[in-house]
This record gives C-alpha cells, sequence and structure tokens, in this order.
C-alpha cells in the first residue's frame, strides 16, 4: 500500500492511564491500517481497548490518559498537531457515530441545530438558512421522511433508529472522509441495526468515506467492512481481510469469537461462549 | 408556547393544594389553640363576658361553621361581631388580630416591602454568588480554587444565621465602623443609608443559600461533562467555549432554576431570624412577635401567605420549565 492509498495509519498505538501501580495499558502498541474509502472492523468484547482506539484516534481521551505512539491521518501526524488544529480536523475531516443515540444527542436542543452548529462551525460565513438547508439535506440522505418538517424536531421526539440516523446525518453533513461508528448498532433492535448497517455501506458507496467500525459482534463486521483487526486485552489478536478471518481464522480466540456468534443453521444447543482462559 | 391543557392543569392543582393548606392549618390552630377569649378577656372575668367574646369572635361555632366563615372572608370578607362595635375585615381577610386591633391582611401588607426587599437582595446575591462559585469549582475540579470553595461552603452552611447576623453586625458597626448603625430609613429619604441597612441582611441570608447554590451547580456541572453529548459536541470540533456555553451550562443550570423558585418563594413570607436580629419590620419578624404574644390569627396568616408563596412560586417554576426544557414542552412523537 502506498502512501497515498492509505488513509488513516495507525502504528504502536498505546493507550495507559498511568498509576501508582503502573502504566495500565488498555491498548498496547496496535498497529492497522484504513485504505481510503475502505472499511476496517475492530472487535473485540468489552473492555478490549476497541473505544478507546477510537477516542485515541479523535484525541477525545478521558482525563488522565496517554497515548503514544503514530497515528497518521492522510499524511499528517494528529499525534504532533496541536488542540486547535486537530479540532478542524475533528468533526470536518473524521466523524464520530456513538453507541447510544439518546444520550449522544443533546435533549435541549432541536436535531437540525445539533446538525447545524458543526456545519457552522467549521465552515465560515454560512448564513443559518445554508446550513439548515445542508441539515435537512443530510437528513433526507438517511432516508428521514419529512424531514423540513422534522429538523425542528427534539432528540426524544424520534425513534431509537431514527436517532442514531441523525446522529450519521450530523457526521454525513461534513462530507468527512473518514467515519469512526463506536458501537453504532448495539442499543438498537435487530430489524434497525440491519437497516442502520445497510445505510452506512450505502453512505460509504456514495461518498467513498473510510469507514471503522467497532464492534463486539462479527456478524454486524461481516456485513459492512473488508477488514478486521481482533483486539484482546488492549492487544491485537489478528487481522486480515475480513473474507480470510471469518473462512480462516488463524488464531484460537478468533475462532472462539466466531463459534460464539448463533447461527441460523446450527443444531439447537447451548450458546457457545468466550472463556476466559481458553485461547489465551 | 405553553400548553392551555396544562396550565389549566397546573392552575386546578395548585387551588386543590391551597385548600388543603388552609384546611390543614385552620385545624392546627383549632385544635391546638387555648382559646383566645379567655386572654382577650383578660383578668378580671366572668363567664358572660368570655361567651360574649366568643360569639364575637364566631369561635362558639361548630369547626365547618367556622372554617366556612374563614373562606368566605378570604373571598368576600367578614364582619367582627354585631351592633355598633363590629369590625369589618374586607376581603381578602386573613383574621383580625385584636391585640393590634387590625386585620392581619393589613399588617401582612404593611410590612411585606421590607421582607421583598429582604427577599430579593439576598437572592440576587446568593444566585450571583452560588453559580459562579460553583462554575469556579467545577472548572478547576480537585485543584486548590475548587477545594478552598469547598471549604468555605462548608462554613457558609455550618454557620446560624443568628450568629453570622450578630458576628457580622458587631463587627461591620461596632469594630470596624464600616457601616452606620441601622436606622429605619426610606429609600426616597436616603438610597445610600437605605441600602446600608439592608447590606447586611442580605449578606447573612445569601451565605448559607450561596453555599448550598455553589455545590448544587459545582455537582451538576460536573455530571452534565460527563454526558455523551458533551463527547459527541467535542467529537463535533465544537470550541470549548461552545461546548460549554450550549452543552454543558444549559442542561447544568436548568435544575437551579427549580431550587430558586421555592428558596425564594418561601423567603418572600419573611425570613424570621434575620428580620428579628436586623430589628427589620417585616413579615418574619412580625411573625416571631406574634408567636410570642400567642396571637393566632396573626401567626396563621402568615403561615397560609407562606403556603400560598410557595406552592405559587413551584407554578411559576413548572410554567418556566416548559419553556426550558423541551421535554416538558413537547410530547414525544415516535
Amino acid at each position: 500500500m502506498t502512501i497515498s492509498d492509505t488513509l488513516l495509519r495507525v502504528r504502536m498505538l498505546t493507550v495507559g492511564f498511568p498509576n501508582i501501580h503502573g502504566p495500565n495499558e488498555v491498548v498496547k502498541s496496535l498497529d492497522f491500517d484504513v485504505a481510503r474509502g475502505g472499511a476496517l472492523g475492530i472487535v473485540g468484547e468489552s473492555g478490549s481497548g476497541k473505544s478507546m482506539t477510537s477516542l485515541a484516534v479523535m484525541g477525545l481521551l478521558p482525563k488522565g490518559a496517554k497515548r503514544t505512539g503514530s497515528i497518521e491521518f492522510d499524511g499528517t501526524e494528529l499525534t504532533a498537531l496541536p488542540e486547535r488544529a486537530m479540532r478542524s480536523v475533528r468533526g470536518d475531516r473524521i466523524a464520530m457515530i456513538f453507541q447510544d443515540p439518546l444520550s449522544s444527542l443533546n435533549p435541549y436542543y432541536t436535531v437540525g441545530t445539533q446538525i447545524m452548529e458543526a456545519y457552522r462551525s467549521h465552515r465560515t460565513g454560512v448564513t443559518r438558512r445554508q446550513a439548515r438547508n445542508v441539515a435537512i439535506e443530510a437528513m433526507e440522505r438517511v432516508h428521514i421522511s419529512d424531514a423540513a418538517r422534522r429538523v425542528d424536531h427534539y432528540p426524544h421526539q424520534f425513534s431509537g433508529g431514527m436517532r442514531q440516523r441523525v446522529m450519521i446525518a450530523m457526521t454525513l453533513s461534513m462530507e468527512p472522509e473518514l467515519i469512526i461508528a463506536d458501537e453504532p448498532t448495539t442499543a438498537l433492535d435487530v430489524t434497525v441495526q440491519a437497516q442502520i448497517l445497510d445505510l452506512l455501506a450505502e453512505i460509504r458507496a456514495d461518498t467513498g468515506a473510510g469507514l471503522i467500525l467497532i464492534t463486539h459482534d462479527l456478524a454486524v463486521v461481516s456485513e459492512v467492512t473488508d477488514h478486521i483487526v481482533v483486539m484482546r486485552d488492549g492487544d491485537l489478536v489478528e487481522q486480515g481481510p475480513a473474507e480470510r478471518i471469518f473462512t480462516d481464522p488463524q488464531e484460537p480466540y478468533t475462532r472462539m469469537l466466531l463459534d460464539a456468534v448463533p447461527r441460523i443453521d446450527d443444531e439447537i444447543g447451548l450458546l457457545r461462549t468466550v472463556s476466559t482462559e481458553e485461547g489465551r | 408556547m405553553i400548553p392551555l391543557r396544562f396550565v389549566a392543569n397546573r392552575v386546578l392543582g395548585m387551588i386543590i393544594v391551597l385548600f388543603l393548606v388552609c384546611l390543614f392549618t385552620f385545624v392546627i390552630f383549632f385544635v391546638l389553640s387555648p382559646d383566645p377569649a379567655v386572654q382577650i378577656c383578660g383578668k378580671n372575668c366572668t363567664p358572660e363576658a368570655i361567651d360574649q367574646i366568643r360569639a364575637n369572635l364566631g369561635i362558639d361555632q361548630p369547626f365547618w361553621t367556622q372554617f366556612g366563615t374563614f373562606l368566605a372572608g378570604l373571598f368576600a370578607g367578614r364582619t367582627y361581631g354585631t351592633g355598633p362595635n363590629a369590625i369589618d375585615c374586607a376581603a381578602p381577610c386573613l383574621g383580625y388580630s385584636f391585640q393590634s386591633s387590625q386585620a392581619v391582611t393589613d399588617m401582612i401588607v404593611q410590612r411585606l416591602p421590607v421582607s421583598a426587599t429582604v427577599a430579593v437582595g439576598a437572592a440576587v446575591l446568593w444566585l450571583l454568588a452560588g453559580v459562579a462559585g460553583g462554575l469556579l469549582s467545577a472548572v478547576k475540579e480537585g485543584r486548590f480554587a475548587d477545594r478552598f470553595i469547598a471549604g468555605l461552603t462548608l462554613t457558609g452552611m455550618s454557620i446560624p444565621n443568628y450568629v453570622l447576623a450578630l458576628s457580622l453586625q458587631f463587627l461591620l458597626v461596632v469594630t470596624l465602623g464600616w457601616l452606620p448603625f441601622p436606622q429605619a430609613v426610606a429609600f426616597s429619604d436616603d438610597p445610600f443609608q437605605w441600602f446600608q441597612n439592608f447590606l447586611m441582611p442580605w449578606i447573612v441570608l445569601a451565605i448559607g443559600m450561596a453555599a448550598v447554590y455553589t455545590r448544587l451547580t459545582r455537582a451538576n456541572v460536573i455530571e452534565t461533562l460527563q454526558e455523551n453529548y458533551v463527547r459527541t459536541a467535542r467529537a463535533k470540533g465544537l470550541s470549548p467555549g461552545l461546548v460549554w456555553r450550549r452543552h454543558a451550562l444549559r442542561p447544568a443550570l436548568t435544575p437551579i432554576v427549580t431550587i430558586f423558585g421555592m428558596d425564594f418563594a418561601g423567603l418572600l413570607g419573611g425570613a424570621l431570624i434575620t428580620e428579628t436580629v436586623f430589628g427589620l419590620n417585616g413579615i418574619g419578624k412580625m411573625a416571631a412577635d406574634s408567636i410570642t404574644k400567642n396571637d393566632q390569627p396573626v401567626i396563621m396568616g402568615v403561615t397560609l401567605l407562606a403556603a400560598f408563596l410557595v406552592v405559587i412560586g413551584n407554578m411559576v417554576v413548572d410554567l418556566l420549565y416548559t419553556a426550558i426544557d423541551p421535554r416538558v414542552r413537547v410530547g414525544s412523537s415516535a
């Protein structure tokens, strides 16, 4: 892969919460790439460090976290950027979708206002009317019907799936080059999950944006991503093309994760779980 | 826009609560009070004289009749006694103080401006100090400023009002001489002296409240900063100022409105200790005096007024909330 093909290049990324007991690392020397227009799935159980990885890329790690390593986005070293410059990347060129759409939207403002404010703070000289049109257009692109009216509604007036569409519309309005979706379907009904995944795939096809999809659910990544990183306890277990990970997993842990996914053609029996010690 | 049905519901609820407050207060004073007729009659008293006074007061009637007369008095006024000695009490009649020979309503109306002045001034002080202190504390969470403010609020909450009032008076008036000895002056006569008179009561009342509001604001802001939507706002690349102003402050300060409405309304009904210590002729001092003199109609009138103010304050807050919080204003349509 040459530089121009690689949108995001992460090398030796380590995130720790140092305390008196030691560095307390939750992400350890992680390497991965996201190709321009590619879709990377980061898979792992909760506590595997996948969310911290995404927050590290965004530069939004909680207080007390220490980040080392290299995060190169479109040729720019993000770890070296001052906060002000990082802010102009954040939301504009790299956008993020979070797990719980209700709590991720501010209950005090209309969805339109929340879509518009990102646009207005990144683009100078935009009138309210222009921003509003951008918001309506973004809402239409995520298939929210009657967008011109619903743009003035508050988050609590939307259903769970619709709220996540609003979140996606918010990222879309900025036409980012990379979208990071952290468990975007976890809080949603199964039928709605499929719709949201379809939507993400559709948007990726439309805009050519790169995607990092973070999930604990292998079924989810199998539908959308072309490359997969498997994480456990902050370590990279295995990575490779999605196809190969599913058909020919190299690591016992990956195989266990795959086995834990209930399949429609399985004989009825006990659900398999991922044991803590096995496969280590 | 405030939905009409919401307002109607609130007003109806308020009327019911006020009725119950009246009933409850009346029961307490009906059941517990010593016979006021005996008090009024004095030392050289005959049973006939007592009966006469009781008839004049209307307390020879059964409970429900008395309560009915009282309620009627609130809306239409009433007359105590008959003949040339009858005493008129115009609506809204909260009762008649035979000790002061004055209608309770008039007594309250005369003193309300003083109590309102005390309440408004103190409220402005504690709101400013409390919110500012809380914000500073939240920004500097865990640092020296935060701990320092925490110490101050603890002190502020621990000192009883009368200790604070007396110490402040001693310090500022007697020892340092920064303030003149309080004298009753009207605002129109000498605004500066008027201001100086009220300064200490304001500070005394504000300190305890400011401490509570500081803690509340600090806790709310810190909690709001943990919200997912604040993270979303940061992820959008908004400037820290915008994240604070728009996404942290509004949700954090909304609950303050609720508490403030109630606290302020309660204070309008008189600050018992502070007014007494500073010799301010407000409703609080009147209540304190009436308790020592066992002037029941006044005590009851003040009790009802306080309840009324709190209920009204509560309703105003509810209505304000519809303007502030969209979740209350517009129901879910999903």
